[in-house]
């Protein structure tokens, strides 16, 4: 396994914008810690999984990798490569092989353009074909892939005149057009019908099985990534709860609050027992988060003055197996 | 006892193409202290169903045919001012879609309830409509201090929850929700699912519960329809629904969801998309989309008819 993008005690804080006046008052920067602290690798070939709710910065690390903001603290490594002081004409090549699918194909996709010239702006801009006619027939070739068939009916339609699910393959076709390495999709699903959710995903499955493309898959829904990832990060409030292979998080979560989460997930049997809601409240407030276990709050499995006070480290319990718990930290 | 019967529901919206067929002949009941799922993909018609049961259409929408009886009252007939005073908020309420947007932004939630109770309710001094949202908290898990914030003041479950808490100002006997999870995250929206059974249990309240989400429906409802391009394509009981769905579609998209707790599986879809309601295909509305297409459903349109006791279902294959 090699890890194509490696992130490393990645931070950003988004400062607040105060007024004139409490600027001056208030001594300290206020900040929304949005991503703190947060170490994972994606492997070539593999779809990691990014979960948890709104809030607990799973976008802003996605945006993290492909260099899209910068870093507070930290540093991302694509290919064993430092990137993170690089300068846009440094990026430019790597841009190439580092794409994202966007949540909402009804916002990302510009209405102006037609489907062919919206798959081909990335071969455009990063001049990565020599002729018209070779972008072309990238772009026809991109279209069968996402099976928009046959492609020369499509490559001439404007967004508003294909449906939703034709949409978001079209924004499939434009980030896999350039066959990158690694890809990040932020929620390609969620604005998406039930019913079409799933043949999305297998699209972008087979197309990262033909690349061998590292996949960050970003969701809060853990029964389409239960069955969509190799790998799940569990993410709170900024940082990493749990993480480890799909199986361990779903069927042995350590993690009192991935436990929560996975408790939560509404199951489409009628017969199957009723939710237990064990965790009360929402997620605090990033801009002051609590102290300790940013969990202790919320937590069912409190267990005193330790969770309050002391951080926490993502310990190894075995196989990979990641947790930040005290329960699981105890005599280590 | 049967608290709501729609029979023929026909809901049209003109425009300048043409109607748009987007609810035809739908038919089904609800009982007191019942909570019936109504599901399918966007723009089958669910949102227009609800719509028409409160009469509140854009202008352009229409209700063709049909009768709506409330406790054996035609609610099609009814006046407007009878409607306002008699069935809106008091017979059946709603819970708009996207709690977020719903309240009005420069007005404090306690005030916002207030009117609501006594524009249907003259006689209610305010005092007591005041007192009244102060229990309405209460019931929905808040603290009745809270009634006086605005609602940006509010996170998003506890938008949702004074937005139940208003459906419920004037005792409603039906209570619709329109995708009361959409927005929510799966916690919050857990809670949210926990704390409508409760009132449906405590109230003895008749829910109908309009999601694309089949999976929130299960955890709370005893019915399921499941409606496909304005028609419905079956109903009945939500357990013989789930072991044995006998229509295509509903099959197709039980199969659609993913479980966390089933093996890891390819998940299947239903390839092609909703038809343009326009111009709806003749015979059964599925048949494009229908791995079973046989001829007689590019002709005739199939009735709903009675498969099981509690279970209906139009579709050709059954017989």
């Amino acid at each position: 396994m090699t890890a194509i993008i490696r992130a490393k005690s990645l931070k950003k804080y988004f400062p607040i914008k105060l007024s004139f006046f409490r600027t001056l008052l208030s001594r300290t920067e206020l900040c929304v810690r949005a991503v703190d602290g947060v170490s994972f690798d994606v492997n070539k070939g593999e779809i990691f999984g990014l979960a948890g709710e709104s809030g607990s910065g799973k976008t802003t690390t996605g945006r993290l990798l492909l260099r899209l903001i910068e870093p507070t603290q930290g540093t991302v490594a694509f290919e064993d490569k430092d990137i993170t002081h690089l300068d846009e004409t440094q990026m430019k090549p790597l841009r190439r092989k580092m794409q994202i699918i966007f949540q909402d194909p009804y916002e990302s996709l510009n209405p102006r353009m037609t489907v062919g010239d919206i798959v081909a702006e990335p071969l455009r801009v990063l001049q990565a074909t020599q002729s018209d006619t070779e972008t072309e027939e990238r772009v026809k070739s991109t279209l069968e892939d996402v099976e928009l068939t046959p492609p020369e009916e499509f490559m001439f339609r404007y967004p508003h005149e294909v449906s939703g699910g034709q949409r978001q393959r079209v924004a499939v076709a434009r980030a896999f057009v350039l066959t990158p390495d690694f890809v990040v999709a932020d929620e390609p699903v969620s604005m998406l019908d039930v019913s079409i959710r799933a043949e999305i995903l297998q699209l972008m499955y087979r197309l990262v099985e033909k690349n061998k493309t590292a996949f960050l898959y970003i969701t809060h829904d853990l029964a389409l990534a239960r069955h969509m990832c190799d790998r799940l990060g569990i993410m709170y409030l900024g940082k990493m709860m749990e993480m480890g292979t799909t199986e361990q998080i779903i069927y042995e979560s350590l993690h009192p609050y991935t436990k929560a989460l996975i408790d939560a997930v509404p199951v489409p049997d009628p017969t199957a027992k009723r939710i237990e809601v064990v965790i009360k409240g929402e997620i605090p407030s990033p801009i002051n988060p609590p102290p300790g276990c940013r969990f202790h709050t919320r937590c069912p499995a409190f267990i005193g003055d330790i969770c309050r006070t002391k951080e926490p480290p993502l310990i190894d319990t075995g196989n990979n197996h990641m947790v930040a718990c005290h329960l699981y930290s105890k005599g280590k | 006892m049967v608290l709501l019967d729609v029979q023929n529901l026909t809901t049209y919206y003109s425009t300048l193409r043409g109607p748009v067929r987007a609810v035809e002949d739908v038919n089904f009941q609800l009982e007191r202290g019942e909570a019936m799922g109504l599901a399918g993909e966007s723009g089958c018609g669910k949102t227009t169903v609800a719509l028409s049961l409160l009469r509140i259409l854009p202008f352009n929408g229409k209700i063709m045919t049909g009768k709506i009886l409330l406790r054996q009252k035609d609610i099609v007939q009814l006046s407007e001012d009878k409607l306002r005073r008699d069935i809106r908020w008091k017979g059946i309420s709603l819970i708009f879609q996207g709690a977020m947007n719903a309240f009005n932004p420069v007005q404090k939630v306690e005030g916002q309830i207030v009117e609501a109770i006594r524009l249907h309710e003259p006689k209610v001094s305010k005092k007591e409509a005041k007192e009244r949202v102060g229990k309405l908290f209460e019931m929905v898990g808040m603290e009745a201090s809270r009634a006086s914030n605005y609602p940006h003041e509010f996170s998003g479950g506890m938008r949702q929850r004074a937005m139940i808490a208003m459906a419920l100002a004037s005792n409603p006997d039906v209570l619709i929700a329109d995708e009361p999870g959409t927005a929510l995250d799966v916690i919050v929206q857990a809670q949210v699912l926990k704390l409508l059974n409760e009132l449906k249990k405590n109230l003895n309240l008749s829910i109908i519960m309009i999601t694309h989400d089949l999976s929130l429906i299960t955890e709370t409802c005893e019915n399921l329809v499941i409606m496909y391009a304005g028609n419905i394509a079956e109903s009945g009981d939500i357990i013989a629904m789930h072991e044995k769905p006998l229509h295509p579609y509903t099959q197709d998209l039980i199969s659609a969801f993913p479980n966390i707790q089933a093996e890891k599986r390819r998940m299947t879809s239903i390839p092609g998309s909703p038809p343009d309601l326009l111009q709806p295909p003749s015979g059964c509305r599925f048949h494009p989309r229908c791995k079973y297409a046989m001829d007689v459903c590019r002709k005739e349109t199939p009735k709903l008819k009675e498969a099981a006791e509690n279970h209906y279902v139009a579709c050709h294959l059954v017989k």
